[in-house]
């Protein structure tokens, strides 16, 4: 039993001449918030010298 | 050699030499020496995640060969009939968008940090040419899902590759060949292409900030 | 210039082993967490013989253009044969045709004549197959055309509903082409070969292929799924599953003038993209290239530790 069945069709937005599928988007989405979360996200101080 | 005492070890001659190993292994040792390739240090700059993201992708990496192992173990056909067969090759499609998701988010970062500066131009060639090796990695690893899937993606590539003159000799229909590029070829070339990339980020050091005004050499 | 010398500044610890084992352990854990949540997709393929039992009609209106020669592989050109102006350029230069005819199909022997000549104890199809190798090129196509053009008005493209006519001996020709494709015998005489001359061990599927590809089911089944070429298929999967999403430049030029409407798009869109590798791969060369991530300024958020000292 998978807890997220993904058999069904994609839904799909469109945008223009873009055509692109709900699950691409997220994926896309996601990493674009992960490397601004990257880049803005404080980094530990190291033990310098 | 500085640091050893007494007598040198069996292995090293004494001396200028004309053996090709102490050659190979002198200009190794020089240009990669021990604590530059496994080093426990690094500039204090390299503070941001965005820095994670290289070893994320070799993480990925890792875990695609593993898992693509597995499936080689049993198979092409093992995950259409058996149920950990399917869960295994769900590994190993998950651990390939992985491998892409953050590939690209350490291209951002290594592009938005100019990293090829200061004789890092190879460090960059490496990693794109690697970034394009695995676009056709994985573009072999659909072709040969033995599904429908790997049915359409076969009869519409043709035409591309047709188109210029190479279809007939990297013949996507034939599953055989694109088997091979899939388990052995592509990815013996990224393995090369990856290592080559690591050695050039050690050897260089991590590329430094831009250089405000005032240290800028006139 | 200070980049490329060795940083003698304020250093920082860092263990790079530790770091490769934690990445491991994290990237392992998601792989897991994503497989055991949302599996793999595994849409069994189309054989010919489900083709021929579901879609009867598409299956013989696609045998009889492999046969009169006016099939999209009969009309492809090289590498499968030299169709007359067939090949795409990449402006001048014909690509297509210089590569060569290197792995000839003979879409009306190696598709219908040639399997239907392995049927044993059939006399009907045997004298049916003799009347067509007798006779001339000519009179062939004239069969096969009129037998195409009757079958697209027959009512659903049902080739038992075809109206009567001069076909020769097309229609049975078809008729025990269908069955023997029904059978599912026609998914293994394309793949080793007609058997007297068939090889055994068969791994290279670009006959069947080729065959599957000309007609309109898989292709029906495909855009069903928004995999065609015009719906940015290239970086769709099948369900609901993300696809090879970094493929996204590569499709988009499909989708645009003059690409969409030009019938050398394969050759143009992959000249394209050969010449935009090179600069990706060459931007550390590139004047102006080179130097946009300075103006860009997202390097300050990056460094603003050590900018701020």
């Amino acid at each position: 039993m998978i807890p997220i069945d993904l058999h069904r069709p994609a839904h799909y937005v469109h945008w223009g001449v873009v055509q692109i599928s709900v699950p691409n988007l997220i994926v896309i989405g996601l990493m674009v918030l992960v490397f601004v979360l990257a880049v803005l996200v404080p980094f530990p101080k190291g033990r310098g010298r | 050699m500085s640091g050893s005492t007494g007598a040198a070890p069996v292995s090293e001659s004494a001396g200028p030499s004309r053996s090709w190993t102490a050659f190979v292994r002198r200009r190794a040792v020089a240009a990669l020496p021990p604590d530059k390739l496994l080093p426990d240090r690094q500039p204090a700059y390299v503070a941001s995640w965005i820095y994670v993201f290289g070893v994320l992708t070799i993480a990925a990496f890792i875990v695609v060969l593993a898992s693509g192992t597995v499936i080689a173990l049993e198979g092409p056909q093992w995950y259409h009939r058996s149920s950990v067969g399917l869960f295994v090759n769900s590994l190993h499609l998950w651990s390939v968008e992985l491998f892409f998701f953050f590939m690209v988010i350490h291209l951002w970062g290594t592009f938005f940090m100019a990293a090829w500066r200061g004789r890092r131009a190879l460090t960059w060639v490496l990693g794109a040419v690697a970034f394009l090796a695995s676009v056709g990695a994985a573009f072999t690893g659909y072709l040969v899902q033995t599904n429908f899937d790997s049915q359409w993606i076969a009869t519409q590539a043709k035409d591309g590759l047709n188109s210029v003159g190479i279809g007939a000799w990297f013949n996507v229909l034939d599953l055989g060949q694109m088997l091979l590029f899939h388990v052995l070829l592509l990815p013996v070339a990224l393995a090369a292409l990856i290592a080559g990339h690591l050695i050039m980020v050690r050897r260089r050091g991590v590329v430094p900030p831009f250089p405000t005004e005032d240290q800028v050499s006139p | 210039m200070t980049e490329t010398k060795e940083w003698t500044g304020p250093t920082r610890e860092f263990d790079v082993v530790k770091e490769f084992l934690i990445a491991l352990v994290v990237v392992s854990v998601l792989t897991l967490a994503l497989a055991w949540l949302f599996s793999s997709p595994d849409d069994r393929p189309i054989t010919l013989a489900r083709w021929a039992k579901a879609a009867p009609g598409d299956f013989v209106a696609t045998a009889v253009t492999e046969l009169d020669g006016t099939s999209g592989t009969a009309t492809y050109g090289p590498p499968y044969n030299s169709f007359p102006g067939a090949g795409q350029k990449l402006g001048p230069l014909p690509l297509q045709r210089w590569g060569g005819v290197r792995a000839r199909v003979d879409t009306a022997h190696d598709l219908v004549v040639g399997p239907l000549g392995e049927v044993p104890a059939d006399p009907q199809l045997h004298a049916a197959l003799a009347e067509w190798t007798s006779a001339p090129a000519a009179v062939q196509t004239r069969w096969a055309t009129a037998y195409s053009d009757a079958l697209a008005k027959a009512p659903d493209g049902n080739p038992a509903k075809v109206a009567a006519g001069d076909y020769g001996p097309v229609p049975l020709m078809m008729t025990r082409l269908l069955r023997l494709g029904q059978t599912g015998a026609l998914d293994g005489l394309l793949l080793a070969g007609a058997a007297s001359q068939g090889t055994f061990y068969a791994t290279d599927y670009t006959t069947p292929l080729l065959f599957l590809a000309d007609g309109t089911y898989l292709e029906d089944a495909a855009r069903a799924q928004h995999l065609g070429g015009d719906q940015w298929g290239m970086t769709n999967e099948t369900g609901s599953w993300p696809g090879q999403a970094w493929l996204w430049l590569y499709t988009f030029w499909y989708q645009i003038k003059p690409f969409s409407t030009s019938g050398n798009a394969d050759a143009l869109v992959w000249g394209l993209m050969a010449v935009l590798s090179v600069v990706f791969v060459c931007v550390p060369f590139i004047p102006g290239l080179r130097s946009l991530p300075r103006h860009l300024g997202v390097h300050r958020l990056i460094w603003r530790q050590h900018y701020r000292g």
